[in-house]
């Protein structure tokens, strides 16, 4: 995609064409040109939430949807989240200024004994893109750990990650920990992870198993929507 | 019989023809050299392997429909057939699949448990370790490197790497230059390298038992 676009400039570019030039540079991991580009942005007066939601959560969409489709691997998620990372890192203070829209609040996790956190860490920054607040506490995480997080960051949603089949069966064991402590029903609990299946999810007693960051995000919504209409009701 | 390992990783081996054998052992191509060596070492002629390719082991979710089909196209064919799969990342899939199916399989997580013995691993419990088997080591930029993308983009591999502590080299048969390969391999991967000796571990003993049938 990026080899013909090597010289554009970018703050020539009509709003329409830079988001579009900017959804093409996060596809290809541009990360300086993403981080140029949202600046630009933000110089022309559009709102953080905006430049977030339109360029950066965009273009990740299209990213998300070719790594389902097996367009695009793993590398080139890693750098295109790189990129996505870099304009999120300018809009992140002035989201918080600009009081963007909050969607929920989740903790997420690595499960004990499991040290991958690519998942968990795409994870957090769609969730992030798509106005939750995330705290993400990181790898090899015991029941303590999550419920502590959980407690403390007063949160919305337990999501757990594992990438081994030896690892996986810990989150029953914290969910089974939930239920003993009387909490299962205060949070929903989204589980993720290369060797996990809708099996696996139910018979642990998760609310939903997500196999990708973007259906983790519609998930989430949907939840929290359901949340919201109980509470209405 | 010669063996081609990029044809074992991306193609699988097919079925010799015309077929005596009654066992079928329908394995993963990364097992091939093994399990052809024990058949060749026992005599075991009544057991006949074929192989899907190894690098289903990359997308797990591939597997079992994959070791479905195979199962379902030499069924007829055999009185037994018998899958030389651990779960392999398949999350239960797989065993659940070959118990709907009659047949039976390895057990363990992955290959490199039953390799070291799954009692042994699991009670090494070594989440920081990163393990390579004989064939691995022979297929790792085919495996490892170039999916990982580490030939295109060297700068991902803190985001692969940054929580493993070492490289472990599980050998099947005692060779200095795979140890050599083994020890470049943690180099590139910026790991320490630990090597251990393991022979064949259950896959000899589960071929045995299922030889004596």
């Amino acid at each position: 995609m990026a080899d013909e676009d090597d010289d554009i400039i970018l703050s020539e570019l009509d709003d329409d064409e830079l988001v579009q030039q900017m959804q093409d540079d996060l596809y290809d991991g541009m990360k300086e040109e993403v981080e140029e580009g949202v600046n630009i942005l933000l110089e022309r007066g559009w709102a953080p939430y905006d430049v977030l939601t339109t360029a950066l959560v965009g273009g990740m969409t299209v990213v998300g949807r070719d790594f389902r489709d097996g367009i695009l691997f793993v590398p080139e998620v890693l750098l295109a989240a790189g990129a996505m990372k870099g304009g999120m890192a300018i809009l992140k203070p002035l989201l918080a200024e600009t009081g963007a829209p909050r969607m929920g609040k989740m903790v997420i996790g690595t499960v004990k004994g499991d040290i991958h956190d690519i998942g968990q860490n795409l994870v957090t920054m769609m969730m992030e893109g798509a106005g939750f607040e995330v705290l993400n506490i990181g790898i090899n995480r015991s029941v303590d750990d999550y419920i502590a997080a959980i407690k403390e960051f007063d949160a919305d949603i337990l999501g757990m990650s594992a990438l081994l089949t030896t690892t996986m069966p810990y989150m029953k064991v914290v969910i089974d920990q939930l239920k003993a402590d009387g909490l299962r029903d205060d949070y929903v609990v989204l589980v993720g992870g290369a060797p996990l299946n809708e099996e696996f999810g139910r018979a642990i007693g998760a609310d939903a198993y997500c196999r990708d960051a973007a259906v983790a995000v519609e998930t989430a919504k949907e939840f929290m929507a359901r949340k919201h209409n109980q509470v209405a009701g | 019989m010669d063996l081609d390992d990029t044809k074992l990783t991306h193609e699988g081996l097919k079925l010799p023809a015309p077929q005596k054998a009654r066992v079928l052992l329908l394995a993963c191509g990364a097992l091939a050299h093994e399990i052809l060596a024990l058949i060749r070492a026992n005599g075991w002629d009544h057991l006949s392997l074929t192989c899907l390719p190894a690098i289903l082991h990359n997308t797990p979710e591939k597997i079992t429909p994959a070791v479905e089909q195979a199962v379902l196209r030499h069924r007829d064919d055999f009185d037994q057939i018998f899958v030389v799969y651990a779960d392999c990342g398949t999350g239960g899939l797989l065993q659940a699949a070959c118990e709907r199916l009659g047949v039976e399989m390895m057990p363990g997580p992955h290959c490199y448990a039953f390799f070291e013995g799954v009692d042994s691993f699991a009670e090494h419990g070594e989440g920081t370790a990163f393990y390579l088997t004989d064939f691995l080591v022979k297929q790792f930029d085919s495996f490892v490197w170039k999916p990982l993308g580490l030939d295109r983009y060297p700068e991902l591999l803190p985001s692969y790497f940054r929580y493993y502590d070492r490289l472990v080299y599980l050998a099947q048969t005692d060779d200095p230059d795979l140890d050599s390969r083994a020890r470049d391999c943690a180099a590139r991967l910026g790991l320490e390298y630990e090597r251990r000796l393991t022979g064949y571990g259950d896959l000899g003993s589960a071929l045995t038992d299922h030889s004596s049938r």
